[in-house]
């Protein structure tokens, strides 16, 4: 994996007072992302107003395509044509998006969605807030596969991890996806950008071997193919179909099973590379809080009610929601009473949490169908109820 | 952990969005204080109710909206009768005095009130209003510094109307030290503070209101402005998809 | 055994992966064909087969991505042109070919053709056209002359059906023509002149598809319609193209449509914000063809 500093054309050092969708902007920026293909949606919009309003000035192209397919299509196009590419959408476009998303992942194609979710199902709330898109995230398009998902809970987090993003989707040739939503993206505060020396920026994984000896889907060491690029002369085939190490076509069980498998392998394998987790008070807790985004700071509200209460609870937040932190919950599951699951959804991640944890303590799911975040009472009271 | 919820309000067009921008910006980046700002989105657009609200908090925001703000400014009738109740007993109410009909005030809610849309108009243009507000606002909470607003002005103000609306800041802040000086001048030979039913100092040109009424009887000076609902006039902005 | 080599190596391999040959086309079909032309154009016009990318959707046609020794992408159903869209925009100096037959390109890939031809994207798409979907078994399409039969049509079809032509003509493309896939020199005539054309280019070819739709419509095997496609062709370069229209076993009105120039999207891009922006703007990709 070889890195490199931040390009300065991109980063806009200095200390600013924006919203998520206007950091996510910048975060592609300064991530090095230089195609953005994208489709209107609130309340994901900003984004795309930002991207094209910037990019001029910094070298690159922004394209406001026909609908989200085809957003996702001109995504892969351009991620072989050598670019870093990065959309931004929410969930009537973000499921429109599970098309080419599937040819993103069986291709092993490094591109980077971000989803400002909003309620649902359907037209939903296009202005309100909502997390019912986590499980989309992971399973939305057809097929077996594993991605990488983030979640963050602030402006800051929204540059800071849309450069993560860019840089775990050239680490595993895998689409990456930022799971936000209308609260943080509509919500402005501080966000510090800083200099472009200090941004890590992950190269792709360049072939350099001899030229017809070129194989796009053999395994490296770490589960990772290397990638090369239309237009240098490698001659080389992709498809969305069933494949071998040579990306040609093979339609049969045993060429699946090698297939598929190496798609989630990858992934799994390096999971303790990627799962990012933030822990407090877990030590002697005996009521566990998992949330993340939005949530995992009100829920804050309700712990801190808690812990004046007398309360022993610690909280979770899930920075990466896939893969799923399965190992650290299961050594939680075991020292706590109770593992408490507020989500602005109707318990989507709380399964999760349930299938790592058996029964090995009791799991409160406090679900809230979107719209608003949680009110930190409402937390509270399943808090007290768990600790009884 | 001092945390203090403000709700900015009045129809679309009036910059209401701007004032917790300004605000926002102002005390995150200059005042070392950590603010968290949210608009109400739909699909209305210009000449709709319309408010902003800002958490600011020493240390970081956790609950992204306000629950019951202490300050509330409002700069439309209808902005005020949507948001006056959930303004805190103790709060503090900032109107403008030409565009909002006073009820009677609740609890200790405190009241300032001045003609900012006229005031913004004797300078030339309308559309600074916002801007004298927030001179006032400042003024009067001292939640925020009046040198971290100006200088959170550039890049959220058109550059060539810069000078105009720092003008208009000052006009507004100076207007509220004038009248925070005045009502501390009479203070003392008020009534108890205790006192249950605040009676009316009137103060010229009805600034500082404590009785409904004064408020009736101020005179607006410029054109009526419509009362309760203006409808949207030009085509939603948000894309409902 | 040297000589033997020779005699066997066909013109075309170094163009083809011949690793994945016999390729999956029915005896009769014209994609074949189409093919050959493609490789005759980029042959005659020596291009740099490095900067030459196929791109294909699902379908019969689609398959062509596979078999060309190109960089080569057989991507979704219908995506194969804002895949191209994409690659061609982070890689300008490249030639970006779509490849794929009309229900990938014209049914449901539709909404992105409309769009590509509006902004002139400079990428080449030949499309061929079989009049069904016959990968999937023969089922109605949007080119689906009237009456003819079709296994979701199978009292024949009474919907109307696109004219290609028009439709890209409409659309703002910058080069269209339409052969018989046994107009052979004729099709790579125009694939030649499209190749080095800058902008969106649409090269219809017509075909039969022997086994599904020749067979339902008893219209005799692949030669023979072949021949017959071709004996009814009337070639009208310039045709208005709203005379365009097929009928079923009618008259096929075949030629040089539309070649004109207009910017492309990039050059658009590149002119209008130049403008507008003046030095604060960074110019992306290259802004002269070197082939003008």
């Amino acid at each position: 994996m070889k890195k490199t500093k931040a390009d300065p054309k991109g980063v806009l050092t200095g200390a600013h007072y924006m919203d998520g969708d206007h950091a996510l902007a910048e975060g592609a920026l300064a991530g090095g992302c230089r195609f953005f293909a994208g489709y209107p949606i609130t309340p994901s919009t900003e984004t795309a107003e930002r991207f094209s309003s910037r990019i001029p000035h910094v070298g690159g192209v922004f394209i406001q395509m026909e609908d989200e397919l085809a957003s996702m299509a001109a995504l892969i196009g351009a991620s072989w044509g050598g670019k870093k590419p990065m959309t931004v959408t929410s969930g009537p476009g973000f499921s429109l998006m599970m098309e080419n998303l599937g040819l993103a992942v069986m291709m092993e194609t490094p591109l980077v969605i971000a989803n400002v979710q909003r309620g649902g199902p359907s037209t939903g709330l296009p202005t309100l807030t909502g997390q019912q898109d986590m499980m989309q995230a992971k399973y939305g398009s057809h097929g077996d596969y594993e991605i990488i998902a983030l979640s963050p809970d602030s402006p800051q987090e929204c540059f800071d991890l849309t450069i993560e993003a860019l840089n775990l989707a050239e680490t595993y040739r895998v689409p990456v996806l930022i799971m936000t939503d209308e609260c943080v993206g509509h919500m402005h505060e501080k966000v510090i950008i800083p200099p472009a020396e200090e941004i890590e920026i992950v190269e792709r994984k360049w072939y350099t071997g001899p030229k017809d000896e070129y194989l796009p889907y053999k395994n490296d060491k770490d589960l990772v193919p290397f990638m090369v690029k239309a237009g240098d002369g490698y001659r080389f085939h992709t498809t969305g179909l069933t494949h071998d190490e040579r990306g040609y076509p093979i339609i049969t069980a045993e060429c699946q099973k090698v297939n598929v498998t190496h798609l989630i392998e990858k992934i799994r394998k390096n999971a303790d590379k990627i799962i990012k987790i933030e822990e407090d008070q877990t030590d002697d807790a005996e009521i566990l809080i998992v949330s993340y985004g939005i949530t995992s700071r009100v829920a804050v509200r309700a712990v801190q009610k808690a812990r004046r209460a007398g309360i022993k609870i610690g909280t979770l937040r899930l920075i990466t929601a896939w893969p799923f932190p399965e190992k650290r919950i299961r050594a939680l599951s075991k020292k706590v009473k109770a593992i408490v699951v507020p989500e602005i959804n109707y318990g989507q991640m709380v399964k999760e949490v349930e299938r790592n944890s058996v029964d090995r303590c009791k799991i409160y799911s406090v679900p809230h169908l979107g719209g608003w975040v949680h009110d930190p009472e409402d937390i509270y009271k399943v808090i007290k109820e768990a600790s009884k | 952990m001092k945390m203090t919820e403000i709700r900015f309000s009045g129809f679309g067009g009036q910059g209401i969005i701007r004032c917790a921008l300004i605000s926002g910006k102002a005390l995150s980046l200059y005042d070392k204080k950590n603010a968290s700002m949210n608009q109400s989105f739909g699909p209305e657009a210009r000449g709709s109710a319309c408010s902003s609200q800002l958490v600011v908090s020493d240390d970081r925001v956790l609950y992204p909206y306000i629950t019951r703000p202490q300050i509330l400014i409002s700069m439309s009738q209808e902005a005020y009768e949507n948001y006056e109740p959930e303004l805190r007993d103790d709060g503090i109410l900032i109107i403008d005095t030409d565009l909002v009909k006073l009820k009677p005030l609740r609890g200790k809610i405190k009241m300032f009130a001045i003609p900012s849309t006229r005031f913004a108009e004797e300078m030339g243009n309308r559309i600074i209003a916002n801007l004298v507000m927030m001179g006032f606002f400042t003024a009067v909470t001292k939640v925020v510094t009046p040198e971290a607003m100006k200088k959170a002005l550039p890049g959220l103000v058109p550059d060539r109307f810069l000078d105009l609306n720092i003008r208009a800041f000052d006009k507004g802040y100076e207007y509220g030290l004038r009248i925070l000086e005045e009502s501390k001048k009479k203070r003392p030979k008020a009534k108890p503070k205790v006192a249950s039913k605040p009676k009316a100092k009137a103060t010229p040109r009805a600034t500082v209101k404590t009785k409904p009424k004064a408020a009736a009887k101020t005179k607006p000076t410029t054109k009526p402005k419509p009362k309760t609902k203006v409808k949207p006039t030009t085509k939603p902005k948000l894309k409902k998809k | 055994m040297k000589k033997e080599d020779r005699l066997e190596k066909n013109p075309i391999e170094e163009y083809l992966r011949m690793d994945r040959i016999p390729h999956i086309w029915c005896p009769g079909c014209g994609i074949g064909t189409v093919v050959t032309s493609f490789i005759e154009a980029l042959k005659k016009n020596k291009e740099d087969l490095d900067k030459v990318a196929v791109v294909s959707g699902i379908g019969c046609t689609g398959r062509v991505a596979g078999y060309v020794k190109m960089d080569s992408f057989h991507t979704t159903h219908g995506r194969a042109v804002p895949f191209a869209t994409g690659l061609k925009l982070a890689n300008p100096d490249m030639k970006v070919v779509v490849f794929s037959g009309d229900g990938d390109i014209f049914g449901i890939g539709g909404n992105h053709f409309i769009h590509a031809a509006r902004r002139n994207m400079d990428i080449l798409i030949i499309c061929v056209n079989n009049f069904n979907y016959a990968m999937t078994g023969g089922q109605v399409a949007a080119t689906t002359p009237m009456t003819a039969n079709a296994s979701t049509a199978p009292y024949g079809n009474y919907e109307y059906s696109f004219s290609l032509p028009y439709l890209a003509d409409a659309c703002g493309a910058t080069y269209v023509a339409r052969w018989t896939a046994l107009h052979m020199r004729r099709v790579t005539k125009s694939i030649q002149e499209a190749l080095n054309h800058r902008g969106l280019s649409l090269i219809e070819v017509i075909t039969p598809c022997v086994t599904l739709y020749a067979r339902r419509n008893r219209l005799g095997d692949g030669l023979n319609l072949l021949k017959y496609y071709y004996d009814q062709s009337v070639i009208e370069h310039g045709a208005d193209t709203r005379t365009l229209d097929i009928a079923y076993q009618g008259k096929l009105v075949c030629g040089k449509f539309i070649d004109k120039e207009k910017p492309t999207f990039l050059d658009a891009m590149n002119t209008h914000l130049s403008n507008v922006l003046g030095d604060d703007y960074e110019l992306y990709g290259r802004i002269n063809n070197e082939n003008d």
